[in-house]
Formats: structure tokens, C-alpha cells, sequence
């Protein structure tokens, strides 16, 4: 009966005789730090999609990227999801994909470029470029950019949603603007902002929100065009730090939610329990 | 004087207003271009039509030859920006030959270093501001950053206004329907004292029956 129970109602409650099905591995340290958070760990398992630009094939800072696929649009037609070989349109989201393989080597990286068909559409193009990475079930997603449409919330927000319950994490680029834009102001989402540190890996919870999390922002050396690197700002550069970061916690610990990850980015931030630089 | 005063003060305002706009517009990117100490900042307005961005304003160097230049909005860094609604620092942009050649076809030279940042108005997208060679041995601060999004919700604003007053000009326009109206002004400017004051009882006749 408890069986039967257990497949065929929703679980919006917990019958005393399913206790079982929600035990949870790992087990958890009494002190979550860095080390337990993603120690010894590469990125490799994680699959982390970039909605950018695209990305550039064989740049020696972002090396291999395992599929590349485009959304285009025709006006009257919903848009469609296909093979991209054109690689990148603007050098921004091979920038994105080379600071998230800085720090999880071994990630496998999926492209899909929502930009490069200009203004008209752009906001149709990143949802169905953001449904499509949903879909199809990526550990981590980056999203490097907003709308201010408010046309797009509510769709960007089930989006969001949707994603926060099949444990896709996404993490959002806050605008340092005052402007409201989406999906970052999401809480289903985990939204980044950029801290003046030049140097290293720290990081920031802010227990002030909108913006939940600080990463490095400012003068990173990121991958361009062309094979070339230059030097960049904006909160574009400071998510794939917490993108690249979440790719590591979640190759150790596959089973972590969206919420545990970004309660074990919580724990292990600078001001919460690390050294304050 | 013109012999057309009523005609003017139905087109005139908008069209004055235009020159002003264009003139604010022009004031924020020489005050950007002196705060950042840099070589030359311009505006891009989106041409929602064509789905381009315009030269609309240029303090510095190329400044004369790009005032009206046309560059489709999926291009470059300003066409990221546009679409992103992010803003975006660069430097060492010549290590990208490439972007090199891109931008020098956009402003007239090559820039090694790029702040560009969306111009948003509601929820709008109505352009984007570009600061080209700020002094690269300086550090980049977040404080700039700010400083850069301060001038841009200014630039919005005069685009903004820009927008309206060539939307209110292509009313007043003969072409358009409502051209009937400035072409009423007209006439009347034109008629004899007798007829004008017969047609303006006709007009507050027209305005009571029309009244909500």
C-alpha cells in the first residue's frame, strides 16, 4: 500500500512509511567547507550550458566544447534550436566559457547562442535558447545578460522555476544599473554581482538581496576572439566564477539541489566562514 | 517672423525641440569623453525599423565623418551590449585583430580599450553609450563603472525625449494623416479676419461635439 501510495499521489507530503525514499546522501560534515564543498574536484561530470554568443572552437583558454547549438527565429514561426558551426558572434561568450573552465577544467561545456541576429527577437531567442538548455538538463547554466521586457518575466520566470525544480542551477548576471531586469531578480535563481578584488578566488554572500553572491568582476584576463585574451569588467565575467564554482560542487556531489548548492556556496563564502581577504 | 505663425507653433515646438534634444545629447558625450579623460564617447540610437544602430551623437576623434552612420545591431560589442542590456569594460582590444577591424570600421580608428553600457528608459532598450581610450595605465574601478551608469540613465532620458519629438514631428508631418491638423493651421494663418473667426467657431464647435 505505501508503494502504491508513493507512485501514484504527488509527493506534497511525507507519508510516515516513505521516510526512507528522502534520506539524503552525502552525509553532510558537521563544518561545510571548501575542501568537502569541491576538493579534488575538476568540473568533470557537470555539464554546463553557456547562453552567450557562442563559443569559440579550440580557443587554447576554453579548449574542447563537446555541442554547439544556435536558436534562430523567422517573424510568424516559433523559433527553432539547430547545429551551430558559426562559432561566436561577439568574443562574449567564449569569454564566459574560458573563466568557467579555469576553474572546472573538466566540465563538459555546451554552447547555445541566443545573440548575433541583432535587436529584433533577441528576447524570444534567449528563452527558447534557456527552455532548450532546461530541457535538456544541464547541471549549471550561465546567463550572462537580462531583459528589461517585462513581456519576457513571467515566461523567464516559470523558466526559472522549471529549472529550479529539475536541479538545473541557474546563475544570473545582475545589472549594475538601476534598472528592474530579469531573470536575475529571480530568487529561483542564483544571481552574481561583481567585487573589486583583483586577485584569487573569493567570494561574497550578500545578506543584502536582490543580488545574492560577489565574484570576481573587475580586470579579468579573459578568452576573446581569435585565440586572444583581453582584459574585462562587468558582472558579465563575475557569474561564470559562481557558474564555474557550482560546476565543481556539483561534479563532487551530483545529487545536491539547486537550494544545497547555494547553501554550500553560503558556507564556504568569504564572509560567512572562509578568511576574509 | 514667418507669414505661418500658427502652423509654427504646432510643427516649430516639435522641431526645436529635436535641436535641443540632439544638442543635450551631444553635451553628455563631451562631459563623458572629459570625466573618463578619454579619447572619444558616442551615443548609438536603435533604429527599431531597420533594426540598426545610428551615430547620433560622437565627442572626439572621427566625431565630423560618423554623426548618422549605420551599423546593423548584431554586430560588435555595441550590439552585444544592446542585446544583453549588460554593461562591459575592455582592454588590450588590439591582442583581437579581428575587433580590431570591426570597431576601426565603427569609429573611424582602432581603440585599445572599450566601456560600453546599455541606454535603457523603462523597460525599454534605446541605445547604447560608448567611452573609447581612457588612460590604460589607470585601474578600472567599480566606482567608474557606477559613474558610466549615472550618464548613461541621463543619455536615456535625452533619447527619450529625442524619440518623442521626431514621433510628434511625423504627426505635424503633410504626409501623415494627421497632417490635416498643421495643414489647418495653416489655412487659417492664411484666411481673412472674417473667415478665420468663422472657422474657429467651427473648430470649438468641432472640439464640443468631439469632447469625451
Amino acid at each position: 500500500m505505501a508503494d502504491a501510495h508513493d507512485e501514484e499521489l504527488p509527493a506534497w507530503s511525507l507519508p510516515s512509511t516513505s521516510l526512507d525514499a528522502i534520506r539524503m546522501p552525502p552525509t553532510w560534515p558537521d563544518r561545510v567547507d571548501r575542501e568537502w564543498a569541491w576538493g579534488g574536484s575538476t568540473g568533470k561530470g557537470a555539464v554546463v550550458a553557456v547562453v552567450d554568443s557562442g563559443i569559440e572552437r579550440g580557443h587554447p583558454l576554453v579548449g574542447e566544447v563537446e555541442e554547439a547549438v544556435a536558436v534562430s527565429v523567422t517573424p510568424g514561426e516559433e523559433p527553432s534550436v539547430v547545429a551551430d558551426e558559426d562559432g561566436d558572434a561577439c568574443g562574449h561568450g567564449t569569454a564566459c566559457a574560458g573563466i568557467i573552465r579555469s576553474l572546472a577544467p573538466e566540465c563538459t561545456l555546451v554552447s547555445v547562442r541566443v545573440l548575433g541576429s541583432g535587436w529584433t527577437g533577441s528576447g524570444r531567442l534567449l528563452i527558447a535558447g534557456l527552455r532548450w538548455a532546461i530541457e535538456r538538463g544541464v547541471d549549471v547554466i550561465n546567463l550572462s545578460l537580462s531583459t528589461t521586457k517585462l513581456d519576457h518575466a513571467a515566461v523567464l520566470r516559470e523558466l526559472a522555476d522549471t529549472a529550479y525544480f529539475n536541479r538545473t542551477i541557474i546563475v544570473a548576471s545582475a545589472h549594475n544599473m538601476p534598472v528592474e531586469s530579469y531573470p536575475w531578480r529571480f530568487a529561483s535563481v542564483l544571481s552574481v554581482g561583481s567585487h573589486e578584488l583583483g586577485e584569487g578566488d573569493a567570494f561574497f554572500y550578500n545578506p543584502r538581496p536582490p543580488v545574492e553572491f560577489f565574484a570576481r568582476g573587475l580586470d579579468v584576463n579573459v578568452a576573446w576572439l581569435g585565440g586572444s585574451s583581453v582584459r574585462s569588467t562587468g558582472n558579465s565575467f563575475a557569474t561564470p566564477h559562481m557558474t564555474g564554482l557550482c560546476a565543481l560542487i556539483r561534479a563532487k556531489h551530483p545529487e545536491l539541489t539547486p537550494f544545497q548548492v547555494k547553501s554550500v556556496l553560503h558556507q564556504t563564502a568569504n564572509n560567512v566562514r572562509e578568511e576574509m581577504p | 517672423m514667418t507669414d505661418e505663425p500658427l502652423r509654427d507653433a504646432v510643427a516649430g515646438g516639435v522641431l526645436g525641440a529635436e535641436a535641443g534634444h540632439l544638442e543635450l545629447l551631444q553635451s553628455i558625450v563631451e562631459v563623458a569623453k572629459a570625466i573618463f579623460r578619454a579619447r572619444a564617447s558616442s551615443i548609438f540610437l536603435l533604429d527599431r525599423e531597420t533594426d540598426e544602430l545610428v551615430f547620433e551623437a560622437v565627442a572626439g576623434e572621427g566625431a565630423a565623418s560618423l554623426i548618422g552612420q549605420r551599423l546593423p545591431s548584431s554586430t560588435g560589442v555595441a550590439g552585444w551590449v544592446l542585446v544583453t542590456q549588460q554593461p562591459l569594460v575592455l582592454d588590450e582590444l588590439e591582442n583581437d585583430p579581428r575587433f580590431a577591424r570591426d570597431v576601426a570600421e565603427s569609429t573611424g580608428y582602432v581603440p585599445k580599450s572599450l566601456m560600453a553600457v546599455p541606454l535603457l528608459h523603462d523597460e525599454e532598450i534605446l541605445g547604447v553609450l560608448q567611452v573609447l581610450d581612457r588612460p590604460q595605465q589607470e585601474r578600472f574601478s567599480l566606482a567608474e563603472m557606477e559613474l558610466l551608469g549615472l550618464f548613461a540613465s541621463q543619455a536615456a532620458i535625452a533619447l527619450d525625449l529625442l524619440g518623442r519629438a521626431r514621433r510628434a514631428r511625423a504627426v505635424v508631418n503633410d504626409e501623415s494623416p494627421l497632417g490635416v491638423v498643421a495643414r489647418l493651421a495653416a489655412t487659417l494663418d492664411a484666411a481673412s479676419p472674417a473667415r478665420r473667426e468663422q472657422g474657429l467657431e467651427l473648430l470649438a464647435a468641432l472640439e464640443r461635439v468631439l469632447a469625451p
